[in-house]
C-alpha cells in the first residue's frame, strides 16, 4: 500500500504516462526514472505530506529505489 | 562590412492559438481576443478583462514532462521557438549547435511562480517551498529552457526594458549576428503576467482600460474615448539568421532585419518624454542604421498602447522623424486585437511587421471612432488595407523610458 502511494506521487510529479507507470516496480531506480536531486527533494516533501512522517535529509541518498522508500516509510509507521 | 540578417521563420503562442498564421488572419480580420478575465476572481478589481490564452496548447509541441518545470512563461516561450525552427525548416532535435543562440526579452519572468511559492511559504512554511522555485522564476529560465530543449550551445541571454524587452531582444540578436559571433539566433520575447497582483498593481497607476462591459472595444489607441491598456500574454520568436547560413542552407527568406536603435528617455520613472525624445532618438537611429530615408517607410507598426500619455506623444515623435511624410504613411496598431503583451509586445509586433511584407496587406487599428486630434496620423482604421510595402517600422516603449525601433524590409538579394 505505501508502494501504491509512493508510485501515485511520483507519477504526478513526473507527469508519467499510463504505459511508463505499469512498467513500475519496486525496483524501479531514482536513476532510470530520470528523477534528479530537485525531484527527490519535491516528491519527498509530498511523501511527508502524505504520510504526515518526516524524513530527514541524509536518507535521501540512502533511496537509491522506489522500493527502498516504501520500505522506510513502513518502518516508521509500523514501528 | 556586418553581416546580412534574415528573418527566416516565425512562432508565436497567443490567444489565437499556436503559429503566426493564427494571429495574421485576427489582426486582419480584427477580432479582439480581450474577455472577461477567467483565471482570477476579479470582483474587487477595476479591471475585469484581459487578452488571457485561456487554453495553452502546449502539449503538441513540448512533452508534459518537460514543461510541468517551466513557469508558464517559459512554457509560452518555449512552445513558440519550436514552432519558429519548425517554421524554418529547423530541426529541433538537435545537439551542440555552437554557432546558435537565444535572447529573449520579459517584463516579469516566472512571477506566477513567485506568487504561488511565497503563498505557500506563508501557509506552509520554510521547508515546503519548491526545489524547483528558483528555476521557475528566473527571467533568464525562457532563454536556458531554450537552448536546453534544442541543443543551442551559443550565447544564451535575457534582456529586461520593460514593455520594450522583446524589442531590444531581437537588437541584440540582430548585433550578435553582424558581429559575426552568431550564425543564427533565436529570438523574440514571453510574458504571462495575467495575475491578480499585476493588474492590481497597473490599475493603482491607472494604466488600465476600465471599460469592462465592452473588453473587444476596450483598448482603443489613438481615439479621444481611450482610457488605458488591456494586459495580454503570450510569446512570439523569430528566426534570424546571418544571409550566408540562409543561403546555404536553402532556406526560404520572409524579410531582411535591416535596423535596430534604442534609446532612453531619462526623464521619468513611468511618464514619457512629453516631446518623444527617446523615440525619436531611437527612430533616428533605427533609420540611420537600415540605411532609410523616412520617405522609405511604407508602414509604421506603433508601439499605441492606448494610454492617454503613451499614444500623443508617440505622435508626436513620429511627426518629428518623418516631418512631412508623417501624414502619408499608413501607421497600424496591434494592441487591441493582441492586448499588451507587455516584455513580449515588441516581438510579437515584429512577427505582424514581417507578416505585413509577406502579405502586402496592413492589419487595421481597431475601435477607432473618434481620431483624437493631438494623434495626427494617417491610421489605418478599423479595416485592413492591401498595399505593396518595401520597408515596415516597429516601435516599442516602456516604462521607465525605454525606446527601441526595428526596421524590416522585403528582402533583396
Amino acid at each position: 500500500m505505501y508502494f501504491e502511494k509512493i508510485v501515485e506521487i511520483v507519477t504526478n510529479h513526473l507527469a508519467l504516462d499510463e504505459e511508463t507507470v505499469k512498467q513500475l516496480t519496486p525496483g524501479s531506480s531514482m536513476k532510470e526514472m530520470k528523477i534528479d536531486s530537485l525531484d527527490i527533494v519535491e516528491i519527498i516533501m509530498k511523501i511527508e505530506d502524505e504520510f504526515e512522517i518526516e524524513i530527514p535529509d541524509e536518507k535521501l541518498k540512502e533511496f537509491q529505489n522506489l522500493g527502498d522508500i516504501a520500505k522506510y516509510i513502513q518502518q516508521i509507521k509500523e514501528s | 562590412m556586418p553581416k546580412r540578417v534574415v528573418v527566416t521563420g516565425m512562432g508565436c503562442v497567443t490567444p489565437f492559438g499556436n503559429g503566426w498564421q493564427k494571429l495574421w488572419d485576427n489582426l486582419i480580420a480584427g477580432n479582439s481576443a480581450v474577455s472577461e478575465i477567467s483565471s482570477f476572481d476579479t470582483s474587487n478589481f477595476r479591471t475585469k478583462i484581459a487578452a488571457e490564452i485561456k487554453n495553452p496548447d502546449i502539449d503538441p509541441l513540448i512533452s508534459k514532462q518537460i514543461y510541468r518545470k517551466f513557469d508558464r512563461f517559459s512554457q509560452f516561450a518555449a512552445a513558440a521557438a519550436k514552432l519558429a525552427l519548425l517554421d524554418a525548416g529547423i530541426d529541433p532535435e538537435c545537439s551542440g549547435r555552437k554557432r546558435f543562440g537565444v535572447a529573449l526579452g520579459n517584463g516579469f519572468g516566472g512571477i506566477n511562480t513567485a506568487l504561488s511559492q511565497f503563498e505557500t511559504l506563508q501557509s506552509r512554511g520554510t521547508k515546503r517551498v519548491s526545489p524547483f522555485c528558483i528555476p521557475m522564476m528566473l527571467s533568464s529560465s525562457a532563454a536556458s529552457n531554450i537552448s536546453m530543449l534544442f541543443g543551442l550551445n551559443g550565447a544564451s541571454e535575457t534582456v529586461s526594458t520593460a514593455c520594450a524587452s522583446s524589442s531590444d531582444a531581437i537588437g541584440l540578436a540582430l548585433e550578435k549576428i553582424r558581429s559575426g559571433e552568431a550564425d543564427l539566433m533565436l529570438c523574440g520575447g514571453s510574458e504571462a503576467a495575467v495575475n491578480p497582483l499585476i493588474v492590481a498593481a497597473f490599475s493603482s497607476m491607472r494604466a488600465l482600460s476600465e471599460k469592462n462591459e465592452t473588453p473587444q472595444e476596450a483598448c482603443r489607441p489613438f481615439d479621444k474615448e481611450r482610457d488605458g491598456f488591456v494586459i495580454g500574454e503570450g510569446a512570439a520568436m523569430l528566426m534570424l539568421e546571418s544571409l550566408e547560413s540562409a543561403t546555404a542552407r536553402k532556406a526560404g527568406i520572409y524579410a531582411e532585419l535591416a535596423g535596430y536603435g534604442a534609446a532612453n528617455d531619462a526623464f521619468h520613472l513611468t511618464q514619457p518624454e512629453p516631446d518623444g525624445l527617446g523615440l525619436v532618438n531611437a527612430l533616428k537611429a533605427a533609420l540611420s542604421d537600415a540605411g532609410c530615408r523616412p520617405e522609405d517607410v511604407g508602414c509604421i507598426n506603433a508601439h499605441g498602447t492606448g494610454t492617454v500619455a503613451n499614444d500623443r506623444v508617440e505622435a508626436a515623435a513620429i511627426r518629428t522623424v518623418f516631418g512631412d511624410f508623417a501624414g502619408k504613411i499608413p501607421v497600424t496598431a496591434n494592441k487591441p486585437v493582441t492586448g499588451h503583451l507587455l516584455g513580449a509586445a515588441g516581438a510579437l509586433e515584429a512577427v505582424a511587421s514581417v507578416a505585413t511584407l509577406i502579405k502586402d496587406e496592413i492589419p487595421p487599428v481597431i475601435n477607432l471612432k473618434n481620431q483624437d486630434p493631438e494623434c495626427r496620423l494617417n491610421l489605418v482604421a478599423n479595416t485592413s488595407k492591401k498595399a505593396e510595402i518595401e520597408t515596415v517600422v516597429s516601435e516599442s516603449s516602456g516604462f521607465g523610458g525605454h525606446n527601441s525601433v526595428l526596421i524590416f524590409k522585403k528582402f533583396k538579394g
